[in-house]
């Protein structure tokens, strides 16, 4: 297993260290990346994947080893250095500015002085060439997570880098979208560009790349050939043992149990001139199930969330039916109150305060549900039971973390995730909507999400999950439905559900930006 | 006649140090840093200027001397919040009490000092042109400086690739500094650039309004400029429209309480009707009205949420460590 068989490295890294206080994020990796490969770049959370990929972007110095580019050493010290070697970067955490438009977005990555119109010509064209349509004079604040991503993909091939580094690419991308862009990546393989691409979908990793490293805690434990491996025994190299198999025991008496959650009648108009409407919703969740809504990205799952959850308030009370009664003029809290909990998209800022401990962002969301749990006498915090909950869901959802009680943007992803997912289960509420339970989240800890969702709902609950990812719809849900374009389909049972159903449901035609704002017009 | 141009006189000499204070502190904003100090460097400016100007004799090298004080001392609040990542907040109010200070020790011996005024634009034939000539051609030069750098301004941040680069530093130091922005850098140059400005309008107070050296001859206009900042929602034509709104208005009600209502006896029924309800206001509230009609007009025309949404920068005071 040399690289050099495949002929000269476009890049190759020695010992690259990086120190963290007392944590060894990178503890003295090698890797190698030929001309013209897509090379996999595996781990799990906080195996050191973002360390590593941060120190090749110069967005970190490494404390030891070097770094040859074309068989030179360079340091790369900036992301300005790396983009002047040709090295290019998709993020996970995208790093597009909300205020401006998704042209200007792209002119700051690009060192020409060409006028805005000219480069929001060019990416229009070469979004469309690749098959990922972006409407260049939209405002970033305006789009969806998989709308973004398509922002920062064009970005990067604007640039026409040597090596294009791709995190996580295709976590918020239908099967359609993922396999244009497999095409886009084999283009670009075709035309000697090499990629280094993180994924946790293995599946994936075995079906492009060529070659693939794995990280576990820092160091490298192994390379190979995916295509001579099967999903399982990468994710064993990952993870160290055996990833648990998510276990769907069948629903039983369904039909007859009672509708917990139901959505009537739900409309709503479009918040800014860029946004979906929803369109006349209506579904019905009961006890002991679980429902998958899966869609395109931006088709209208977050107004749709935010419909639910409460961050945005009904016109009609009843559209919105939590164990029978109205809650549709009701907030969040007054939903909670009623015995439902909510995993919203987003993290950081929205499902956790980022500079706050875990601790605390526990008693942001639960001092109204678990006052006296939580509050004392005289409105005085309890901080004994809080830090005793704080660490029962860090073991139940085996959150790893740095210190006792971090803050938590300290946390990887999959880690917060894990917490904030816990965090809510941890009151067995009787309704939990969660929007993209395991986006960006590695497989050892998106099986142990998946597994909570299932065990809630046969405990009693009714769960509804909306995600991008199918397979995890199929795999943990008792019926799909899909979001289009504000509207949602009945609901089809697991068991008549195919991927070509379900994809033709998500829509033949590309729901891109332009035909939303026609139609809403 | 004459009465009305002097009026409009008055109303662009005392617009024109707010206008130039805020619309330096827009852009230090706009790249993402909250300087409370300008009311600190625009006494500097002002003491400097006056000084310099004093003691060689040159109204011109007293405008280098306020604009050179102002950018030397933003450059301390730099070094503070951009390099040793202090907090932005707690540094502009102590370089605002420091320039306070500061400017009443250096200014002891000019006080009651004769100063050198900068001369009005005098330009043969179009000076003279009734009217419109005094207005247009015969003002100080940094009641010109003021416009040109409010146009220049606007030009730079929105039709400028750098001037793009500054407002998303301000939008997500973060995400530039992924880029590869040198966000300290760019934020370095924008409190200069705001220190040069606030320096500027305290030299138009010494040198133009009124040519001496009075100790906190400032009087607040530094707040006041931050405030017009916030409430133009970061863009540089309402700066300029919130500066003008409030001048004419502190300039009116300053005539309306000197005037004499007997004076209007014989004016129309309307003017006189006027006058006299607002000289029914006790002298107080009619202090205020400037700050009260700047508000609510500035806040009238920001009633956009998206637009203001776009414009306000996001990580507005934030001090910015980048990890390494």
């Amino acid at each position: 297993m040399s690289a050099d068989q495949d002929g000269a490295n476009l890049l190759e890294v020695r010992g690259l260290t990086k120190i963290f206080g007392t944590l060894t994020a990178c503890d003295h990796v090698d890797l190698n990346i030929a001309k013209g490969e897509i090379h996999a770049l595996l781990g799990e959370n906080g195996a050191g994947k973002s360390t590593l990929v941060k120190m090749l972007f110069g967005s970190l110095e490494p404390n030891s080893g070097e770094i040859f580019w074309n068989g030179q050493a360079v340091r790369i010290t900036s992301p300005g250095t790396a983009k002047k070697l040709g090295i290019g970067m998709v993020f996970q955490h995208f790093s597009l500015f909300e205020a401006l438009t998704a042209a200007e977005n792209i002119a700051l990555s690009l060192d020409d002085g060409s006028p805005i119109s000219t480069i929001a010509a060019k990416a229009r064209a070469l979004s469309y060439s690749y098959g990922l349509p972006l409407d260049p004079l939209s405002l970033v604040g305006d789009l969806s997570v998989g709308e973004r991503q398509r922002i920062e993909i064009i970005r990067c091939l604007l640039q026409t880098p040597q090596l294009i580094i791709l995190d996580e690419p295709t976590s918020v991308l239908t099967p359609q979208e993922a396999d244009k862009l497999f095409e886009t990546l084999e283009r670009l393989r075709s035309e000697g560009k090499s990629i280094l691409y993180i994924s946790h979908r293995l599946e994936e990793v075995k079906r492009i790349c060529d070659r693939a490293t794995v990280l576990r805690h820092g160091k490298v434990v192994g390379h190979c050939n995916p295509r001579q491996e099967t999903a399982s025994s990468l994710a064993r190299m990952m993870v160290g043992n055996e990833v648990l198999a998510v276990v769907r025991a069948p629903a039983e008496g369904i039909e007859t149990a009672p509708v917990l959650l139901q959505i009537r009648e739900l409309t709503r108009k479009p918040a800014t001139p860029f946004s979906i409407p929803l369109r006349n919703i209506n579904l019905e969740v009961r006890a002991g199930e679980v429902i998958g809504i899966a869609g395109v990205a931006g088709n209208g799952q977050g107004e749709f969330f935010e419909s639910v959850s409460g961050e945005v308030l009904q016109q009609d009370a009843g559209s919105v039916r939590i164990r029978g009664k109205d809650a549709g003029g009701l907030t969040i809290t007054g939903r909670r109150l009623m015995g439902a909990a909510f995993v919203p998209e987003e993290r950081l800022g929205h499902g956790a305060a980022p500079r706050m401990k875990l601790s605390e962002n526990l008693l942001l969301s639960r001092h109204a549900t678990d006052g006296k749990m939580f509050v004392g006498a005289g409105g005085m915090v309890k901080g004994d039971a809080i830090h005793t909950a704080a660490q029962r869901i860090i073991k139940a959802m085996d959150v790893r973390k740095s210190a006792p009680d971090p803050e938590a943007a300290a946390l990887s992803g999959g880690n917060l995730q894990k917490f904030i997912v816990g965090r809510e289960l941890d009151r067995r509420p009787s309704v939990l909507v969660v929007n993209q339970p395991t986006w960006g989240v590695d497989a050892g800890a998106a099986a142990h999400i998946r597994q909570a969702l299932i065990e809630l709902a046969r405990s009693g609950s009714a769960v509804l999950v909306i995600s991008q990812d199918l397979d995890e719809l199929f795999e943990i849900s008792d019926a799909i439905t899909v979001m289009h374009n504000g509207e949602l389909s009945k609901p089809l049972p697991i068991a008549e559900a195919t991927f070509e159903k379900i994809g033709l449901l998500m829509g033949g035609a590309e729901p891109g930006h332009a035909e939303h704002t026609l139609e809403t017009a | 006649m004459d009465i009305t141009v002097n009026i409009l006189l008055t109303i662009a000499t005392a617009a024109t140090p707010l206008l130039i204070a805020a619309i330096g502190e827009l852009v230090v904003e706009r790249s993402g840093v909250l300087n409370l100090g300008v009311e600190g460097m625009m006494i500097m400016g002002a003491v400097g200027g006056f000084g310099a100007g004093y003691l060689t004799g040159s109204p011109w090298i007293g405008l280098l001397a306020a604009v050179t004080m102002g950018a030397v001392f933003s450059l301390l609040f730099a070094v503070m919040t951009l390099s040793l990542a202090t907090n932005q907040v707690a540094t502009g109010l102590s370089l605002t009490l420091l320039g306070l200070g500061l400017s009443g020790m250096m200014g002891t011996n000019f006080v009651g000092q004769p100063g050198e005024r900068l001369p009005n634009l005098d330009i043969p034939g179009l000076t003279a042109i009734p009217v419109v000539g005094r207005l247009l051609f015969g003002q100080d030069p940094i009641f010109y400086i003021s416009i040109a750098l409010t146009a220049a301004v606007m030009w730079f941040l929105f039709k400028t690739r750098t001037g793009l680069t500054l407002r998303s530093i301000g939008d997500s130091h973060a995400s530039a500094h992924a880029l590869g922005i040198h966000v300290i850098r760019y934020r370095y140059l924008s409190v200069i650039f705001g220190g040069a400005c606030a320096g500027l309008a305290g030299g138009h107070l010494s040198l133009v309004y009124t040519p001496q050296w009075v100790e906190n001859m400032t009087a607040g206009r530094g707040w006041i400029a931050l405030a017009l900042v916030v409430f133009a929602s970061w863009r540089p034509w309402r700066v300029l429209a919130g500066a003008y709104i409030f001048g004419a208005i502190w300039v009116g009600q300053l005539h309306v309480q000197a005037i004499n209502l007997q004076d209007f006896v014989d004016a129309p029924w309307l003017l006189y009707k006027l006058i006299a309800f607002l000289k029914s206001f006790p002298s107080q509230l009619l202090s205020s009205l400037p700050y009260l009609a700047t508000v609510v007009v500035l806040v009238l025309i920001s009633r956009n949420k998206r637009l203001t949404m776009m414009n306000t920068p996001a990580s507005l005071g934030q001090p910015f460590v980048p990890d390494r």
